[in-house]
Parts: C-alpha cells; structure tokens; sequence
C-alpha cells in the first residue's frame, strides 16, 4: 500500500531523485571507521547534528511548561525539575546536550582544520560552518538567563557590561539586548524570543547551507 | 503554453503542472569517485552510524540520570555576595579581560581586540591559508597558530576555573545549586525521620512563632543591618536562611562565631558590634527553637 501512495505521489511530483540525491550517495572509505578505526574523527559532524536534533526537541518540550516571565520563570524551571514526571531528564538533556555541540563543534572544527578539509573548493561551507559555531555560542549565552537563578542573573550582567564596553556601538548594543536599562522582565523576553526562534531560525537556515554544500561537493577525499 | 504534448519536445511535463517528467531508472550511481571500499550511505553506512549514535545516546542519558542539571534560588539583584560566573566555554574570553593590557583603559583590546582577531581568521582561514596543501604537518604556521590558540583556550579556562574556586574558598562560598541539593536532601531525610518516629512533618522554620519577640535584641539587630538580608520578619529571604528556629540548627557559641566573622557570604560583623552586642543578641537568637508539645 505504501509503495502505491509512493508511486502516486511520485508521478505527480517527481520526488525520486530529490532523496536520492539525499540517500543514494558514496561513503569513502578514509572517512569509514569501520575500515581504519582513526576515521571516527569523522563521527563528530554527525554527532553535532544529533545532539543539535536532541537539543531542538528537548527545548520545544521545555517550552511546553517554561515561562518567560521574571515572577514565573524561575518557579516554572522549579517545577519541572522537580515536580514534572520525567522534567529532570528533559532539562538535563538539554543542559548538558548544550555542553556536548560545543564540544562535537569543537572537535569537528579541529577535524575540518587539520586535514585541511576548508580549502578549495570548500571555502565558503567553512565560513558557514564558522557562522553555526557562532550561533551556537549565542544560543548558550541566551539560554543560560532563561532558569532565571542567581547564576543567569549576574552571568548575563557581565556580559552586558562586556558588550557595553564595544567604542560608539556597546551602548546601542546594550540596549537592544537588555530591552532598557535594567536586567529584567524585558531583558528575559528578549533573551527567550533570541534563543527560541531568531536564533534556532538562523541555525536551521546555515544548517541547509551546510549540508547543501557538502551534497553538491562531496566529502574531501584522503590526504 | 499548450496543455498537450508532443513527441519531439525537449521536456515532457507531468500533467499540466511544471513538473518534468523523468523516468529515473532504479539503478545506484557508481561509486567510483574515491578509490578503496566506498559502501551506500543508505542503508550499509547509516545502519554502523545509527550504532555510533545509540552509543553516544545511552552515554548522554548516563550523564544526565547521574548529574541532574543544576538550578540555584531565584535571582536577586540585591545579593551582592554572588559570584558571577560565565557558562565554562565562554570561561577563556572572561579569563582574557581580568589582565590588565585588556582590560580597563585597554578593555577595547579585550573585548574586540584580540577575539576579534582571532574569530575573524578563523571565520576567514580558507583565504588566510590559499596553499594546495592539506596535510597539517605541510603547513606549519596554519597548524601552529590553531594549536597556539587551543593551548591558550585551555590555560585560560583552567586559570579561570581555578580562581573561581579559590574565590569560593576564600568567602567560605557553597554554590547555590549545591547549597539548595544538600538542604533539599536535609529536609526528605529529616520528613523521612519523623515519618519513621511517627512524629508530624519538618516544619518550614519561617513558619515558626519568634519566642520573646520583644526582647532589645531585635532592635540591636534592626541597627546592625541584619534585617535588610535575613527580612524584616526573620523568615530569610531568597537563599539567605530564615532567623526562626535558628536555636534548632546552631548553638550559641556557634552563633557567636557566625555573627562574629560571617558565613556563606554574610559579612562579618565583629567591627559593627561590640563583643557583649554580638552575645546579647546570639543569646536570643539562640532561643529561637521550635514550640516543643
């Protein structure tokens, strides 16, 4: 039955060779570890992605009892840490699954480094790759208010102090992060509309990029 | 454009819509781009990655059964105790601006200076680094200059790390998220305990009635400033503890030492009181017990 809805749907949109392209395509083997074992530097890709999708629907079901308020917020972490069935492991994946991308990041930026993987032709999938890496830090800066403990309090005043330090910019900059002149109800809605949909919105775009990119080009090949 | 088709046209759309109609046979391409053993991503290389990621998923949820994510009181802005503290990855940039070539008069050195360098040559190293060659040990100063940079991330966060515990030490500081574990710890073990003598529930201290509430010493406190942290009615406020049923926790001694040289980020208060001060109002506070039936 499956393959006659398939075959319907595919008469009418074509839609074979788009996954195809996607699915039918050749692992080399210098990047299989289960060819040489010291492949498996070429793990830390997919397993950004990975953690990325953990971290991308560990946060929509922490919206579900978050909110972004200054008397609530703090009582609605409270709540679903403590009182939430199964709140705890939904919040420590995505707590900890913050820490783990920056490391895979990190790891799979060394690796694209040292083979030498940036050059011609895939300058600018590095740039793009470098751009995720920033988003990512901003999704981390964002996210550590939003429990709205003493820990985000003061955390976030450095770095708005930091970020006012910038010559003829910082002041502007302040302001539009902090949404006035006081960490407050303003600054946690602004943090919590950055890191839930401008932020996840800009990532998901250079995502596409990225693996657009490295579909047309392939993987590069051995050293 | 016509809805009919015609043999010898170049594109043959599906229907009237702008679909072009292929027939795509179901062969997979030729894997021969790379010399060696090159295998299907779908399904032979996905299936070994799946196992890579169930691994990598079981390791993760180890992790976060066995460290619960940490959440300390709710923010204060009055608590000038707090000592601010950046997620560990942002650690290196905090590090960087407590020198004092980055900071201060020179803070546009530290805050756009030198990441500002160092992330816009990352951001641009295809065009930085042009040569053909991509084995790490061809290009020294491309792999020097990213090893220089990792070894400086890593001493900075480390020296970073190290000061923060310090700092912890020296102000006699518990962590907030560990503070709040152990009393929440405290007081299941403590329910747990009445629960087991047949007793009533651990009673919140900030519900218990001040014993001689009109004793001088309330007003010697009133002056000392002690009321502006630990409130006005003695419950505690925020992570500062309640004064009720302080006779229950600490002895007077005990209390004398705290009020003496401070706690947990308390100040100490030996030069605004005087010696029998600081007594009279341990006295009391050490009567502070729970109603006993």
């Amino acid at each position: 039955m499956f393959k006659g809805i398939y075959n319907w749907i595919d008469e009418r949109l074509d839609i074979t060779p788009m996954w195809r392209d996607v699915a039918d395509h050749e692992v080399p083997e210098h990047v299989n570890p289960a060819h040489h074992f010291s492949a498996f530097v070429y793990c830390f890709g997919g397993l950004t992605f990975f953690i990325t999708v953990i971290q991308i629907l560990s946060g929509m079901f922490l919206t579900m009892y978050y909110v972004p308020d200054i008397i609530n917020a703090y009582a609605s972490v409270d709540y679903l840490q403590h009182k939430v069935a199964f709140g705890a492991i939904v919040r420590g994946m995505h707590h900890w699954g913050a820490s783990l991308v920056i490391v895979m990041m990190f790891l799979h930026t060394l690796r694209v480094f040292f083979t030498g993987s940036y050059k011609a032709p895939r300058e600018m999938n590095w740039v793009v790759g470098m751009l995720i890496f920033f988003v990512m830090l901003g999704l981390g800066l964002t996210g550590y208010l939003l429990p709205w403990d003493n820990k985000a309090y003061f955390a976030t005043k450095v770095t708005l102090s930091i970020a006012e330090s910038v010559p003829y910019l910082g002041p502007y900059i302040k302001t539009l992060i902090n949404g006035g002149d006081i960490v407050g109800a303003q600054t946690l809605t602004r943090f919590f509309a950055i890191h839930v949909f401008f932020l996840p919105g800009a990532l998901l775009a250079l995502l596409g990029a990225h693996f657009f990119m490295i579909r047309r080009q392939g993987i590069s090949g051995p050293l | 454009m016509a809805l009919g088709h015609h043999n010898d046209e170049k594109i043959v759309y599906v229907g009237d819509s702008r679909v072009p109609k292929r027939n795509l046979e179901n062969v997979p391409p030729d894997y021969s781009a790379f010399p060696g053993r090159s295998e299907a991503f779908i399904p032979n290389f996905l299936l070994k990655e799946w196992m890579v990621g169930c691994v990598a998923l079981v390791g993760f949820l180890v992790l976060t059964i066995a460290h619960p994510a940490p959440l300390g009181y709710q923010a204060d802005p009055t608590n000038a105790a707090f000592i601010p503290m950046p997620d560990w990855y942002f650690l290196f940039m905090y590090q960087l601006l407590k020198y004092p070539y980055v900071s201060g008069d020179y803070v546009v050195l530290g805050t756009l200076g030198i990441p500002g360098v160092a992330f816009t040559a990352l951001l641009i190293a295809p065009f930085l680094d042009t040569g053909k060659e991509r084995r790490f040990y061809r290009r020294p100063i491309a792999s020097a200059l990213m090893l220089l940079s990792i070894i400086a991330c890593i001493y900075l966060t480390k020296i970073s790390w190290d000061h923060y515990q310090h700092q912890l030490e020296l102000t006699g500081t518990t962590p907030e998220h560990i503070l709040r574990e152990e009393k929440a710890r405290e007081a299941a073990e403590k329910a747990a305990q009445a629960g087991q003598n047949g007793g009533s529930a651990p009673v919140d201290p900030a519900d218990l009635p001040l014993v001689q509430a009109d004793d001088p010493a309330m007003s010697l406190m009133e002056g000392a400033g002690c009321l502006q942290c630990h409130a006005a009615d003695l419950k505690g406020q925020g992570s500062v503890p309640a004064l009720r049923g302080t006779g229950d926790l600490h002895s007077k001694e005990e209390l004398v030492d705290i009020i003496t040289n401070g706690q947990n980020g308390m100040p100490a208060f030996e030069g605004n009181l005087s010696t029998e001060e600081i007594d009279q109002i341990a006295t009391w506070l050490a009567l502070q017990k729970a109603p006993t039936e």
